[in-house]
């Protein structure tokens, strides 16, 4: 009987074109890495990729404000729907792709991985993170994540003759597999509480009273901890330090932002379309998880020597922040959150760029060593470092700050000031270890122990630094994103309209 | 017409990246002159402020980030005019201090020379903020470049770990504040009804309720007592103190504590009265807490550097104790001795620069000495500064304490009589230093020399100010009367300390 109601959708082939330039690169740049020029797998796929990802970036940029649902069968809603919400996610993800692929272009990872299968599955994975940010039935959100995820982890494990990248890569697999596990059974709950996988028939069960309490409350619990997993929120983040640590530092970067921007994409579809009127359920049990996830973060953070786990440990803070836009449920939590993830890509892009750069440069990997006295050796790598690093903490004049701004602003207008103070008691713990980077950077004597070489290599006694400058485009990957945290934290206003026409798409008040 | 404040807001700041594409020989010069620019313009916007005028002046009102509601919004009146002044002078004098003496700019000038300005910019841009969200803005943005001032140019053993401290010190004040100040805006555009606006203007119009002004109160007040620093957050300041290279130290001293002070006039009373009545009490008792302990420390420290440190923590104790007598003559002498204690503190980290010079590099008075003989314009100097510093009657120190102690006397008498010891022990310290490092035996590696003409050009200023305002305290007292009466009238009125302001007594007395 079901099937029979089943009928063949309506496809808006212009409203899936930037979900169609990413698959569609996939396919192209597997293909075209299969060829066996050098030339070709070592300088066309790369470029190949970004022409996906700035498609995408374009196709979005024409699609702005048009509104529509995607796939739609007959008497139910679209299974994806493109909005500004979905197109900000898209944004994010293609500028990180960019970034990433940039940083990848003359790194190990991508050799080791065939260049193409590396590439296309980085591509893949963007798919699945758009589609997961575009989703509004229950299925497609298992299929977002899904597909988002298991590139994911093939990616962590790509510099194969590395053990901690096979380590990382393993591990992603096993935890991102329980936290998709958990999610499945949170989704089913709630079909089971509704009886809809339609976020629209879910949200009017809710609100219709026809909803059973139990299912639902099991359900959004686990659907929470399923997306946590993803998001790296406290207590379900232990995965992300030795993850973050194992994979190639492109692939880290590449995860850091966009899976999160992706997580979030999702979980404010989730929350805020279908779970709406449950609101005064979850808005606490989400508080409560914001909090918790800032202080472990933070405090996490504070021993971290490897600048990646730093990174990592930052980042997990970084989710509990983001959560401070969910807990509201309204037009300005919204805002605030996908204006964050905007800047939050700005900032981690540019750290990671100059991780990559001093990895190539210096024999301490990613050690907090290796950008010691960067500040008069490495003036150009510094300062986004620099920039990076006071934005992440919040302080003035940088992206972050306006960031953290709009979120304390939602948490207190939601009545959850309290939140807000937990934010800012964050950004100060926080201050401990983000100032301790730039220490190493600026007052630390420059080429500290740079002789004295870790792995016993010889290649750096006596070498000349200049000699072993990264290459031009990781320099530049940083640059930019240095700019770009200056330059949103100065003139902020664009990008607060933008993410707050996000914010106006959900229909929320 | 007057300029945009926004001109001498920014041009010490764009000098400054603009001598970065400039040989290194012409940093110094533009940089000084951008300094120059932004003083000669407070001079004249002192002579051109309009004292009977309502309000603020010259104001610049734009529309920064709309949804957020935030201003873009500077103005002067007579709450910040002679501050605004005074960090325009002290900047100036320290620039041109740290450019003409060889050794705290090197190495890397260029960078020192734009810290130095950026931080010249957010000081004053946190003076003329009329915006609570702006103001946030710059009070934060102010310590950064004492961080790379601090942890590039300070002793390199020590400095890491000395701003990490000052850092996270500063910052749990001023990020407190930041989510109070959010919470104000939406709390006020929530009782209005109105969009999100930061304005004080706008912030003044509505009372919130006790209980929100409370916590909102607390958040501020922590912001500013660690930013001043009062006892018992002054954790940092020995270590801050010690690392900071002098002409930093300088302005750090002068200037930052002073916007801390000014913050609680501009932002805390006129916006929270109710909560800084309710607080008097505990406010009043910290301040006599930071006084007793402040001189109490610098009478017993021998490093000259935390002598003067912890003579600015009880003189700030002082300016604390008159915002928070809640009454038109306490805020009026807090405000002439915040100008007070910037332009007496300044000059005397030039002369402990001076001194140190002369001892090989010593900074513990146990090392100086005797120096008063062969440099009599140096001591000559230096006891004008140690008289201001001790409130000598004649001095504009003398002033401002009366009418603080005036005004506490007239609301917290009890409190006002324990406060008068700490006019005692301020001579106790201020003359210890000034006997041990220009009287006494010869110190043993001390070369007496008197002052060069580079040291005078930096030390003469300084001192000239002081005498200026000696004799013509009531400059600045004649400008700021009303705006600064009016900021402390509502909290006054409900704790009942304003009984002194119908009379003026304090104009009879100085007249």
């Amino acid at each position: 009987m079901l099937l029979a109601t089943v009928a063949k959708p309506t496809i808006d082939w212009a409203g899936t074109s930037p979900l169609l330039a990413l698959l569609g690169g996939a396919i192209i740049v597997l293909l075209a890495g299969l060829l066996r020029g050098r030339f070709i797998r070592e300088q066309l796929v790369p470029l190949l990729t970004v022409v996906a990802f700035g498609t995408a970036i374009g196709l979005g940029i024409w699609q702005w404000g048009e509104g529509k649902e995607l796939f739609v069968a007959r008497g139910s809603q679209g299974a994806l729907r493109l909005d500004e919400l979905t197109l900000m996610i898209t944004f994010v993800v293609s500028v990180t792709g960019i970034g990433a692929v940039l940083l990848s272009w003359r790194a190990l990872a991508p050799r080791e991985a065939a260049h193409g299968e590396y590439f296309a599955l980085m591509l893949t994975s963007a798919a699945g993170m758009v589609i997961l940010a575009a989703a509004q039935n229950l299925v497609t959100v298992f299929l977002g994540l899904e597909l988002l995820s298991v590139p994911l982890y093939v990616l962590c494990a790509t510099e194969m003759r590395r053990e901690r990248s096979l380590e990382s890569g393993l591990k992603y697999l096993i935890i991102g597999s329980v936290g998709s596990a958990t999610f499945l059974y949170g989704l089913a709950f709630i079909y089971g509480g509704t009886g809809g996988t339609d976020f629209r028939d879910i949200a009017a069960a809710i609100s219709g009273g026809t909803a059973k309490d139990s299912l639902l409350l099991t359900g959004i619990a686990l659907t929470l901890v399923g997306l946590a997993f993803k998001a790296s929120i406290a207590p379900f983040h232990q995965w992300t330090p030795d993850v973050y640590e194992g994979a190639p530092t492109p692939v880290t970067a590449w995860m850091a932002v966009a899976t999160k921007a992706a997580a979030f994409g999702g979980a404010l579809r989730i929350f805020d379309v279908a779970l709406i009127d449950a609101h005064a359920d979850w808005a606490p049990m989400i508080a409560a998880l914001a909090a918790i996830t800032i202080i472990v973060g933070n405090v996490g953070a504070l021993s971290q020597s490897s600048l990646k786990r730093l990174l990592a440990w930052s980042s997990v803070a970084q989710a509990g922040y983001l959560l401070a836009g969910l807990v509201g449920a309204s037009k300005l939590g919204v805002q605030a959150t996908v204006f964050y993830l905007s800047v939050y890509l700005f900032m981690n892009l540019a750290a990671f760029a100059v991780i990559v750069a001093r990895e190539r440069e210096a024999p301490f990997g990613d050690d907090i060593r290796s950008v010691a006295g960067i500040g008069v050796s490495r003036p150009l790598l510094a300062w986004p470092m620099t920039l990076a690093m006071l934005s992440l903490a919040g302080m003035p004049a940088t992206a972050g700050f306006i960031g953290k701004f709009t979120l304390i602003d939602a948490a207190a207008d939601a009545g959850y000031t309290w939140l807000g103070v937990v934010i800012v008691v964050g950004s100060m713990i926080s201050l401990a270890y983000y100032l301790k980077v730039v220490a190493a950077m600026w007052m630390r004597p420059a080429g500290a122990g740079e002789v004295a070489t870790v792995d016993g290599s010889p290649r750096l006694a006596g070498a000349d630094p200049a000699a072993e400058r990264a290459d031009w485009e990781v320099t530049l990957v940083a640059v930019l994103a240095g700019a770009a945290i200056v330059v949103f934290g100065v003139v902020p206003s664009p990008l607060l309209n933008l993410a707050g026409d996000a914010g106006r798409a959900l229909g929320l008040l | 017409m007057s300029l945009p404040l926004s001109i001498p807001l920014w041009l010490p700041a764009a000098a400054a990246f603009l001598a970065l594409l400039l040989p290194a020989i012409a940093t110094r010069a533009l940089v000084i002159l951008g300094a120059l620019g932004t003083f000669a313009w407070s001079i004249w916007a002192i002579i051109d402020f309009e004292r009977s005028a309502r309000g603020l002046q010259n104001v610049t009102d734009e529309i920064w980030v709309k949804q957020l509601g935030i201003h873009y919004k500077l103005g002067i009146d007579g709450l910040n005019l002679f501050l605004i002044a005074l960090a325009a002078f002290i900047f100036l004098v320290c620039l041109v201090w740290a450019a003409f003496q060889s050794g705290p700019a090197r190495p890397h000038p260029k960078q020192f020379f734009l810290f130095f300005a950026i931080a010249e910019s957010a000081v004053l841009g946190a003076l003329m903020a009329q915006d609570l969200a702006l103001f946030v803005l710059f009070f934060d943005l102010m310590l950064l470049p004492f961080l790379f001032l601090t942890g590039i140019w300070g002793p390199e053993s020590t400095r890491v770990a000395a701003i990490t401290k000052l850092f996270i010190y500063t910052l749990v004040g001023s990020l407190l504040m930041l989510a109070a100040a959010i919470a104000t805006g939406v709390l006020v555009s929530q009782q209005t009804g109105n969009d999100l606006s930061f304005a004080f203007s706008d912030l003044a119009k509505v009372t919130l309720p006790s209980g929100s002004q409370n916590w909102i109160f607390l958040c501020f007040a922590a912001a500013f007592l660690v930013k001043m620093p009062a006892f018992p957050v002054h954790g940092w300041m020995p270590d801050g103190y010690r690392n900071m290279p002098l002409p930093v130290l300088a302005v750090f001293s002068a200037v930052l504590s002073k916007v801390a002070a000014y913050g609680f006039l501009r932002v805390v009373i006129p916006i929270f009265p109710d909560a800084s009545a309710h607080f008097q009490d505990l406010m009043l008792v910290l301040a006599l807490g930071s006084i007793l302990y402040g001189s109490a420390m610098a009478f017993t420290t021998s490093e000259s550097r935390l002598v003067l440190g912890y003579s600015s923590v009880a003189q700030l104790g002082f300016i604390t104790l008159g915002i928070f007598a809640l009454n038109g003559d306490g805020a009026q002498g807090a405000i002439l001795q915040a100008v007070n204690h910037g332009l007496v503190v300044a000059p005397a980290f030039v002369i402990v620069a001076y001194l140190a010079a002369r001892t090989g590099g010593s900074e513990d008075i146990r090392d100086m000495g005797g120096i008063a003989f062969r440099a009599p314009v140096l001591a000559a100097l230096f006891l004008i500064v140690t008289l201001a510093n001790l409130a000598m009657p004649g001095s504009s120190n003398f002033v401002g304490e009366f009418l603080i102690l005036l005004g506490v006397f007239h609301s917290k008498l009890v409190i006002a009589v324990i406060a008068f010891t700490g006019v005692g022990m301020a001579a106790v310290y201020s003359l210890r230093l000034f006997i041990k490092t220009m009287h006494n035996r010869v110190g043993a590696d001390v070369e007496s020399r008197d002052i060069s003409f580079r040291e005078g050009l930096v030390l003469v200023p300084l001192v000239a100010v002081i005498l200026f305002f000696a004799l013509y305290p009531q400059l600045a007292l004649h400008k700021g009367e009303r705006t600064i009466n009016r900021s402390v009238s509502a909290a006054g009125a409900i704790s009942g300390s304003d009984k002194a302001l119908a009379t003026h007594p304090e104009i009879t007395v100085i007249r």
